[in-house]
C-alpha cells in the first residue's frame, strides 16, 4: 500500500526552465544505490551545488523565499533517461506534485507510480502561474485530486486537469499497479496458450 | 487498416481497463545493473517469484569500467550495484551474461546481436534507450523501476496506449552522411519533446536503405524527440541479419517466424496522428550545439540567431549556449575539441567502427585530445580484431577499450571533466551528462573521426 493523495494545500517553488531532463534531476553518478532513500538530498544536485560542496545561492530551491510541496516546471519536465531515481529524488525531497504545460511521457509513469501528481496546464495558465509565484512567493496552490482541479488559494483562478480514472483511483486509495497485474493471471496464462 | 504498431500492440493485450491503460504482455524483458535492485527487493518485500524467468536477459553494462576488466572493480559502490545485478540473477533463475563473458556488453547491443530481440515482440527494459529494438519491428520501450518490478512479476505492464506518428524520409542519403546524422537531423526538426506521446514509424527509400546496425542507430534516438519508441517494419534486410543468430529460431520454426515476421507491416490505408516526411538530399552531417539533442546543425550551418528562436524558448536557449560556452550565430567548424567518444548503444557496433576506421586510415591522432573507442560488446569487439580494424587504429595511434556504456553517461571513470568540450557519438549532450561540467556535442561516427585526428571540428567530407 502505497501513501494516498487526496488534496494538497502549498506554496510553490518556480523552476523556469524547459526541457528539464532526468539527469538534470538526479545525475547519474547518484544512481549506484540499491534502495530507493536518501536521493532527495542530491534532487537537481549539479544545479543546486556548487564543485565544491557548497550551496549555490542563485538556484531556486537554495531560495528561502519559495518553499511547498509544489514543483512548476517549464514544458517537457523529465525528458531523457527513464531512471525512477527521478521521482525517487523529487518525492524524497518532499514534492508532492508537478506542475507543467507537459512531461515526458516514461517520468509521467514513474511520477505517477511514486504517487506523484504531474498537473498539466496550458502554456499560458503555466506562464500567468509562474508570474504569480515569482512576484509573490507566498502564493498557494489548492491542488484537489478527487474533484481534479487546480485553484489559485484567492479564487482568482481555477482549471481541471486530467488524469486517467484508473490511474486517479491508485493515488486515491494507494493501490499499485503489481497489485492489478497479478490479480489477472488467469488471463495471462490463458493468452500465453494462444500465442 | 491498421498500423503495424497496433498490430503489434493488439496480439499483446492481456486485458484493457475502460478509460485506463492497457494490460500488455512483454515477450522481451533486458534488465541492467542500474534500474533493477529496487525492483528484485520489491519482489522479495512481496514474496514474488519472477512469474517467467526465460524471458528476461540480464548483462551489467552501465557502471562498469572500460579497462582491466578482469580485475575487481575498483569504486566499492558501483562493485557492489553490479555483484547485486549477479545475485538478484542468480535467485530468481534469471539468465546473465556477466563481466568479461563473451556475450556481455551494453544491453542494447548484445540483445539484437544474439537474436534475443526478433519482429512482432514486445520488448521493455528499464533503459530509455530500449527503443533501439524497434529497428527489428518490435514495439520496445523504456520504463522505471517499478515497472520492471510489475515485469518481474507477471510478464505484463499497464501502458497507455500512445498515439501513433509516421516519420518518412524520402530519397538517398548523400555520401559521408550516416544514420546519427540523419536522426540528429530529424530531432532538429521535430524538436526534443516534439514527439511525446507518440510511437514512431520510420518509413521511406531512404529507411529501406539502411542496414539494421543503421536502423538501431535511427531507432535508438526516437526517445530523444520524446517519443515512447520508434519502429521499422521488416524486410529483408531484417531476416538476413537474423538468420543464424544464436538465439533466433532454427529450422522449421525459422520458417514459420519468418513466414510470420513478412505480415508485419501497416496497411495501405492505415491511419496515423501525425506523419512527417523530409528529403534525405536535405541532410548533411551533423552537431549539436546545446544541451538538448533537438540543438542540433549541419556542420555547416551556424548556431542559430536569437531571433529564430521562440520568445518562451529564449532564456532556455542562452542558458543552454552560456553552459556550452557558445553564441549564437558561431560556425562550430575549427573549433578545438578535447575528447572524442566513439560508443554506446547508439555508435557502438561493427559499422561505426568501420566508419570510423575508414576516416582515419593511413592519418594520424591529434596529440591536442583524448579519444576513447569503446565497442558495444564483446562480439563486437572480436568482430573488430577479426576484420584487422583494430590495427589500422593502432597504427593511427588510437586505442581500444572494453565494451560498456562508458562516457555516454559517466557512471564510471570515463568522464570529460568540467569545462572540456567532447565530440561524442552517444545520444545525449544534456548538462553534466558525461561528467559534472562537461560540455557534449553529439555527432556520427565520421565526424567524430574528422576531429580526432585534426584536433578541431572538422567536415568529413571536406578533408
Amino acid at each position: 500500500m502505497k501513501e494516498k493523495f487526496i488534496t494538497i494545500h502549498s506554496t510553490c517553488v518556480p523552476l523556469e526552465i524547459e526541457n528539464i531532463d532526468t539527469d538534470q534531476i538526479i545525475p547519474a553518478r547518484f544512481l549506484k544505490a540499491t534502495d530507493k532513500i536518501g536521493f532527495g538530498k542530491n534532487l537537481f544536485a549539479d544545479w543546486r551545488y556548487q564543485s565544491n560542496g557548497e550551496e549555490n545561492k542563485d538556484f531556486i530551491l537554495n531560495n528561502p523565499a519559495y518553499k511547498g510541496a509544489i514543483l512548476l516546471a517549464g514544458k517537457n519536465f523529465g525528458c531523457g533517461s527513464s531512471r525512477e531515481h527521478a521521482a525517487w529524488a523529487i518525492a524524497g525531497y518532499g514534492f508532492r506534485v508537478v506542475i507543467s504545460s507537459y512531461f515526458a511521457d516514461i517520468f509521467r509513469n514513474n511520477a505517477l507510480n511514486n504517487s506523484i501528481l504531474p498537473i498539466i496546464v496550458s502554456e499560458d495558465d503555466l506562464s500567468m502561474l509562474f508570474d504569480k509565484v515569482k512576484s509573490n512567493p507566498a502564493t498557494q496552490l489548492q491542488i484537489d485530486l478527487p474533484s481534479q482541479t487546480v485553484t489559485l488559494s484567492d479564487n482568482s483562478w481555477s482549471c481541471s486537469f486530467e488524469i486517467n480514472p484508473y490511474k486517479k483511483e491508485c493515488l486515491l486509495k494507494g493501490y499499485d499497479d503489481i497489485d492489478f497485474a497479478l490479480s489477472n493471471r488467469l488471463l495471462i496464462e490463458e493468452w500465453e496458450k494462444k500465442a | 487498416m491498421n498500423t503495424l504498431f497496433d498490430k503489434i500492440w493488439d496480439k499483446h493485450i492481456i486485458h484493457s481497463i475502460e478509460n485506463g491503460p492497457t494490460q500488455l504482455y512483454i515477450d522481451r524483458h533486458y534488465c541492467h545493473e542500474v534500474t533493477s535492485p529496487q525492483a528484485f527487493e520489491g519482489l522479495r518485500m512481496r514474496g514474488l517469484k519472477v512469474f517467467r524467468p526465460e524471458k528476461t536477459i540480464c548483462t551489467p553494462d552501465h557502471n562498469i569500467p572500460t579497462i582491466n576488466q578482469e580485475l575487481p572493480i575498483a569504486d566499492p559502490v558501483s562493485r557492489q550495484q553490479v555483484d547485486t545485478l549477479t545475485s538478484n540473477a542468480n535467485a530468481f533463475g534469471l539468465t546473465l551474461y556477466p563481466l568479461g563473458h563473451e556475450l556481455n556488453g551494453i544491453i542494447h547491443v548484445m540483445g539484437p546481436e544474439n537474436g534475443y530481440t526478433l519482429p512482432g515482440m514486445t520488448i521493455v527494459c528499464g533503459d530509455s534507450h530500449t527503443s533501439t529494438h524497434g529497428a527489428f519491428g518490435a514495439v520496445a520501450f523504456g520504463i522505471g523501476t517499478s515497472e520492471v518490478e510489475m515485469v518481474l512479476a507477471s510478464q505484463t505492464i499497464l501502458q497507455p496506449k500512445p498515439l501513433k506518428m509516421r516519420i518518412t524520409v524520402n530519397g538517398e542519403l548523400a555520401p559521408n552522411v550516416t544514420a546519427k546524422d540523419l536522426v540528429l537531423y530529424i530531432i532538429s526538426q521535430v524538436g526534443t519533446g516534439g514527439a511525446t506521446g507518440y510511437f514512431i514509424e520510420f518509413a521511406g527509400e531512404a529507411i529501406r536503405k539502411l542496414n539494421m546496425e543503421e536502423r538501431m542507430t535511427v531507432c535508438n534516438m526516437s526517445i530523444e524527440m520524446g517519443a515512447r519508441g520508434g519502429l521499422i517494419a521488416p524486410d529483408e534486410t531484417t531476416i538476413a541479419y537474423l538468420k543464424d543468430k544464436p538465439f533466433a529460431p532454427k529450422n522449421s520454426e525459422w520458417d514459420k517466424s519468418v513466414a510470420y515476421w513478412q505480415t508485419l507491416k501497416s496497411d495501405d490505408n492505415a491511419v496515423f496522428d501525425k506523419e512527417l516526411a523530409f528529403e534525405a538530399s536535405d541532410i548533411e552531417p551533423m552537431i549539436t550545439y546545446g544541451t538538448n539533442p533537438g540543438m542540433g546543425i549541419g556542420i555547416s550551418q551556424s548556431i542559430p540567431s536569437i531571433d529564430q528562436i521562440d520568445e518562451t524558448s529564449k532564456v532556455s536557449f542562452l542558458k543552454s549556449l552560456d553552459y556550452m560556452g557558445f553564441t549564437p550565430d558561431q560556425s562550430l567548424l575549427g573549433k578545438p575539441v578535447d575528447y572524442v567518444f566513439l560508443g554506446s548503444c547508439t555508435n557502438g557496433r561493427l559499422e561505426d567502427f568501420r566508419a570510423f576506421a575508414s576516416y582515419i586510415k593511413g592519418k594520424k591522432k591529434s596529440e591536442n585530445l583524448t579519444v576513447w573507442l569503446v565497442p558495444g560488446s564483446q562480439k563486437v569487439l572480436k568482430q573488430i580484431q577479426q576484420e584487422g580494424i583494430d590495427k589500422i587504429l593502432t597504427e593511427a595511434g588510437f586505442e581500444l577499450r572494453q565494451p560498456g556504456c562508458s562516457a555516454c553517461l559517466a557512471m564510471n571513470d570515463d568522464k570529460v571533466p568540467a569545462g572540456k568540450y567532447a565530440l561524442s557519438t552517444s545520444n545525449r549532450n544534456f548538462e553534466g551528462r558525461q561528467g559534472p561540467g562537461a560540455r557534449t556535442l553529439l555527432c556520427g561516427p565520421l565526424v567524430a573521426a574528422a576531429a580526432a585526428v585534426h584536433g578541431v571540428i572538422t567536415d568529413p567530407r571536406s578533408v
